[in-house]
């Protein structure tokens, strides 16, 4: 039986990891790929690397970061932000990463997530989806750090990614995202019900509890940020109380 | 020992070649599409994403296609990563053929979430050396299509949907569906294992 998953996600910025409010204040953790190293020995699952300076995409340290994460990663990792063309898509890839997160490009031009997904495998092509609710049991698709509606229904949005070629999706609820309030558990169980691929449930995390119920709802993975950057070193107690709970851990 | 990764243009081989050096102690790793290279080496693997149709035409057109053949006919160890595992086999339901080195198609997978994409857990047929102390140990796998071996094959199963295999092994031919450059302690402990049943064949 497949494990559930417990996968960190790192901001990245010029090359560093950073912290900080919507992209205000912004602070220095720490190296990605130590910072990675380190999850990966605490029993992180999977990685994700999110280039939150998109436009200025496609630098030199980006690069630099995957290419060390492929050589010294021994846990798959994914790289998305800003990845706007097939050509930066599959530049990732070829690099080393496992997979490739697409956002705004997908929505708009879905075809990519087809073109991606004959290259490389649905496998290495994760939608991640960023939704905002509009009403209940309702979300609507947003982009541009959540400042730009798109007038896309977040169910329908899903079923068409799938469609198209994405092999994964990392669904992200505005609302929730930063709030430590939990996963916006309506929406993603929705998605997940809706969809045949694995669903990574984003943005809300601040306990043990909210991984499980957003497992509950179907999630096959949990995207995880402030609560094991604060604490690396619990990564094996929130998975050890995830399987005494029930659910099958890598542990 | 000298170890290759047949290099049939499909992407990156850099994290198994890593991870190879990593496992492999004096090993000395290469990345080459040269078939005499391939033909040479201790142990010759075949690794890559993607569908298995471009590897099998990559490898045909590369010339490496055959001088695996070669190595699989004189017993020499090869080893086949994830879709590098896909084409020792011969038709996909994904469309194009593979080598045919072992008997038996190439399916998609039947299960409520495809791909299968994570960890999940070993269980071993038989006492395959390749996967020697890893019955119950978790691998990471990402992928929608699996082999399904005609002959009874030592290797290694998981569930997902029904069984998948896993790993086969049969004499100096072997090949996993998992990713051993991804999969952590359990990972390396394949690729220690791949090294001593090369060195041994």
């Amino acid at each position: 039986m497949v494990k559930k998953r417990l996968i960190p996600c790192l901001d990245v910025t010029k090359g560093r990891v950073v912290k900080g409010v919507r992209f205000v204040e912004l602070r220095d953790i720490g190296d990605p790929v130590e910072m990675a190293t380190r999850y990966s020995e605490y029993g992180a699952d999977e990685l994700v690397f999110l280039d939150i300076t998109a436009t200025v995409f496609g630098h030199a340290p980006i690069v630099e970061l995957v290419e060390r994460a492929a050589t010294e990663l021994e846990i798959p990792f994914t790289v998305g932000g800003g990845v706007s063309t097939l050509g930066h898509a599959r530049r990732l890839l070829r690099l080393g990463a496992d997979k490739v997160a697409v956002n705004r490009a997908a929505v708009e031009r879905p075809e990519l997530l087809t073109e991606l997904a004959e290259e490389f495998g649905a496998q290495a092509v994760v939608c991640a989806i960023d939704s905002k609710k509009v009403g209940p049991g309702k979300g609507e698709v947003v982009t541009h750090g959540a400042r730009k509606p798109r007038g896309l229904d977040t169910i329908e949005w899903a079923l068409e990614v799938v469609e198209r070629g994405a092999g994964e999706i990392m669904l992200t609820s505005i609302d929730a995202d930063g709030t430590r309030a939990g996963y916006d558990l309506e929406i993603t169980g929705l998605v997940c019900d809706a969809v045949s691929v694995p669903v990574i449930a984003s943005g809300g995390a601040g306990t043990v509890k909210h991984l499980a119920e957003a497992f509950e709802v179907g999630a096959e993975a949990a995207l995880v940020a402030s609560i094991v950057h604060e604490a690396p070193e619990g990564i094996p107690e929130i998975k050890r109380e995830l399987e005494e709970a029930g659910w099958p851990m890598r542990i | 020992m000298k170890i290759v990764l047949a290099d049939y243009g499909a992407g990156n081989l850099r994290s198994v070649s890593s991870a190879l050096a990593r496992a492999g102690a004096g090993a000395e790793t290469v990345i080459s599409p040269d078939p005499e290279v391939v033909r040479e080496a201790d142990l010759a693997v075949i690794a890559g994403v993607g569908h298995l149709g471009a590897c099998a035409e990559g490898l045909q057109k590369t010339g490496l296609a055959e001088a695996l053949r070669e190595r699989v006919v004189a017993d020499r160890p090869v080893l086949g990563i994830c879709v590098g595992l896909q084409v020792l086999f011969e038709e996909s339901e994904e469309g194009g053929k593979g080598l045919g080195l072992f008997r038996g198609p190439v399916v998609r997978l039947k299960a409520r979430r495809v791909p299968h994409m994570g960890w999940n857990t070993l269980s071993l047929r038989g006492t395959p050396s390749i996967l020697d102390g890893l019955d119950g140990e978790d691998v990471y796998f990402a992928h929608s299509y699996s082999v399904r071996p005609l002959e009874e094959l030592p290797g290694a199963e998981v569930e997902h949907g029904g069984p998948i295999v896993a790993a086969v092994e049969r004499g100096a031919l072997a090949g996993v569906q998992f990713h051993p450059e991804r999969s952590a302690r359990a990972g390396a402990r394949l690729l220690k294992n791949v090294i001593a049943w090369s060195r041994s064949a």
